[in-house]
């Protein structure tokens, strides 16, 4: 760190190297400690089979978008050259800010569509928590954020995998270099903090049901039958069990 | 052979009156917590009638059960492994809380508290899901009796069997007729519930082969509420998983028959073990709809055969479950004297559910001035009776009539057999020509005239041993669990945050 450190280095200190590294821990700790002690609370808590129209207009467009929105950081985290080779060609980069801007908007609506479903229907108000509340207001916030930086600050797709990527494998390699966000605008650090509070908070929402999203459905048999014990091992020793 | 055995059921329909005693007897033990109010994991319809929820048999409208694709493969209809990830965020064939009803209580205090006044003080109702007043729109039962009614009895899905000529003779005020179909979880054997789970968290027991949804693995995507025809999966609001009969598995284990059965007024409940081979049921389940009945009897195989004890015992099938399954009222009922039919077979769930349907013994007709005789006989002909034949057949054969006629027709010549036998007001003779025809023996009358009219608690619920004991001791040492309490799962069920 730099020898003469004002107010300010402490500020983007506390924000970009210490609260990333408390709400990672406690995503980590929290989430297995909730499988495993308290398992029967991982649930989607849908509300659609209470109001069934309102919900198609929230809940679609919000994961769709949100799942764009993910798996462009995600890739702009993981192949960050990629990106940057991708964009090089000026059409191409339009193509992805389109994308990933179309996919805010989609999230932004769905979340939009949420909250007015659940302010309004008596039904959906009944299967609404404070801690709903909290995350709906965090994920606006960072939406809102995001579309921001998105209209203000374009080209993210590109500065992002220059800048942000190596700050958050500095992050992931525990030699924390905020150098790199330090003289980022405002709105990106304001969508960073919160980004990290969305994660702080995930494991004790209702967010964990992103978590249990399933995979063994599209390669498992259809019928599943459990046994108590290996039915053939009690008469016939040795017997292969063939399970269905 | 993959032989396994099976907990199935058989309610006789012309015993039920329609008292509703099983529904409440299941709602008190099962469904009487938050989230569930709504739930009747045990309901009685009237048919001609729309049922609960609202027209379940219409699959065009709920897309319940297996279809089969081009190829004769089967797939389910209203999920599968390519949609099943969009299905998730909006299940589009998901039933609401409307289709079945609101339920709600009423606000009893106000008859104690209310102000005096020049009127009678009223229990307004009030929503069990919002605690808000609420207009009563619907209810369970809210078509109890119905039949003939514009709004319920016309709307049934399975009239669509019929002519037009024959759908107003069914709704002419004179002819109306309607019968009590008690419905619970089938347990089926090609439970569309199960495949359509994304997390797995449903699952046919092997031992019993009762269907369950594991709670812990449920996390409310909701598929298998969709996915089963028979609308006998429920998703829980307050708790964010779906829940379903159990066949009050805690009662099967201990030996006691399941709730419904054992409160039954009508003492139309039977329940039993079946074997049945388990390596056929993607075949059977995939034959024409009008083999489907037969195919599925093929599927059960018979507990006396010295091959299938063979093959059951490898299967680590305990002697006195096979034992069981020699003596269960079920096996009787279905495979020997082919008068139970499974329900909506064409959905192709193979359900192990089984009724005898309803003779529905119409013995005359008001024409105005007279009440006329329908028949020259002491008892109706039954392609003379109100329900046309065909009714049954789209319930009970998936469009085959002649295996509703064949039930009928047994059921009635043994009725005039025991009328001859008792009364003696009909010439034996004649009686046993029509046992004969209804491919019956008088041993086998007097058989189904005993388990039907004169059966005993034990006669009715052969319930197999659990042998829960060796079930323990292949996951723990039951001495560890010595003087510890409770069963199943010890966390607290409560909705998370």
């Amino acid at each position: 760190m730099a020898q003469n450190t004002n107010i300010l280095d402490y500020f983007n200190l506390f924000w970009f190297a210490v609260l990333p590294y408390v709400a990672l821990f406690t995503f980590l700790l929290v989430t297995i400690q909730r499988y495993t002690r308290r398992g029967f609370t991982y649930s989607s808590l849908s509300s659609q089979f209470l109001e069934n129209k309102v919900h198609f207009w929230g809940l679609v467009p919000f994961h769709y978008g949100i799942l764009t929105i993910l798996f462009g950081h995600l890739l702009g985290f993981l192949i960050p050259r990629q990106v940057l080779l991708w964009n090089s060609d000026p059409l191409r980069l339009h193509i992805l800010e389109v994308t990933a801007f179309i996919g805010g908007i989609f999230t932004l609506v769905g979340l939009v569509n949420i909250v007015i479903r659940r302010l309004v229907d008596p039904r959906a108000k009944v299967v609404t928590s404070t801690a709903d509340w909290v995350v709906i207001s965090i994920l606006l916030f960072q939406v809102g954020t995001g579309l921001l930086v998105a209209i203000f600050n374009s080209w993210g797709s590109s500065w992002f995998a220059a800048s942000i990527t190596p700050y958050f494998w500095s992050l992931l390699s525990f030699r924390p270099d905020i150098a790199f966000v330090a003289p980022m605008p405002l709105m990106v650090k304001l969508h960073i903090i919160s980004a990290y509070f969305l994660i702080l908070l995930f494991p004790f929402t209702r967010l964990v049901h992103a978590l249990v999203i399933p995979n063994p459905y599209l390669w498992r048999k259809p019928q599943l039958v459990r046994w108590y014990w290996d039915r053939r091992k009690i008469r016939t020793p040795g017997f292969k069990v063939k399970r269905k | 052979m993959d032989i396994r055995s099976q907990v199935s059921m058989v309610f006789h329909l012309d015993k039920c009156i329609g008292c509703h005693t099983c529904s409440i007897a299941c709602k008190n033990i099962w469904t009487d917590r938050k989230g569930t109010e709504y739930m009747w994991w045990n309901n009685v319809e009237t048919k001609p009638g729309t049922g609960y929820p609202t027209k379940w048999e219409d699959q065009d409208k709920y897309q319940g059960g297996w279809e089969k694709r081009d190829g004769g493969k089967l797939g389910l209809r209203s999920t599968g492994k390519a949609r099943v990830v969009f299905n998730l965020f909006h299940n589009p064939h998901q039933p609401g809380l409307d289709d079945y009803y609101e339920p709600w209580t009423y606000k009893y205090e106000e008859l104690f508290n209310a102000p005096e006044g020049d009127d009678q003080p009223t229990a307004r109702p009030i929503s069990m899901v919002t605690g808000k007043y609420i207009d009563i729109e619907a209810g369970p039962n809210w078509d109890d009796d119905l039949s003939g009614s514009p709004v319920y009895a016309e709307n049934d899905p399975n009239l669509s069997a019929l002519t037009p000529e024959q759908r107003a003779q069914l709704s002419a005020i004179e002819r109306l007729v309607f019968f009590y179909f008690p419905r619970i979880c089938n347990h089926c054997l090609n439970p569309a519930c199960v495949a359509s789970c994304p997390s797995g968290a449903l699952y046919k027991r092997g031992e019993d082969g009762v269907v369950l949804i594991d709670q812990k693995r449920c996390r409310g995507w909701r598929s298998c509420v969709a996915a089963c025809p028979y609308k006998k999966s429920y998703y829980n609001w307050n708790t964010g998983k779906s829940e379903k009969c159990i066949l009050c598995f805690p009662r099967i284990e201990t030996g006691q028959a399941p709730a419904c059965f054992h409160s039954c007024v009508g003492r139309i409940r039977y329940l039993g073990v079946l074997l049945y081979d388990a390596d056929r049921i993607d075949e059977i389940a995939g034959r024409p709809d009008n083999e489907l009945v037969d195919a599925h009897r093929e599927l059960i195989v018979d507990p006396h055969d010295p091959a299938v004890i063979k093959a059951a015992r490898e299967n680590g099938i305990q002697d006195d479950v096979i034992r069981s399954a020699q003596k269960s009222p079920v096996y009787k009922f279905v495979k020997e004297w082919k008068i139970a039919l499974p329900p909506h077979i064409e959905f192709r769930t193979l359900p192990m559910l089984f009724y005898v349907p309803p003779m529905l013994p119409v013995m005359s007709s008001f024409d105005g001035k007279t009440v006329k005789n329908m028949s020259e006989g002491l008892f109706p002909d039954f392609d003379k009776a109100r329900a046309p034949i065909e009714y049954l057949g789209k319930l009970f054969g998936a469009g085959n009539n002649s295996k509703v006629r064949y039930v009928l027709k047994k059921q009635m010549a043994i009725r005039t057999y025991r009328r001859a036998v008792t009364v003696g007001d009909v010439d034996m003779e004649h009686a046993e020509g029509m046992l004969r025809e209804a491919d019956c023996t008088v041993g086998e009358a007097e058989a189904i005239y005993k388990l039907t009219s004169l059966c005993t608690f034990e006669d009715r619920f052969v319930i197999p041993p659990a042998h829960r004991e060796e079930a323990i001791e292949m996951v723990a040492d039951p001495l560890e669990y010595k003087q510890s309490v409770g069963f199943g799962f010890k966390e607290e069920v409560k909705r998370g945050l």
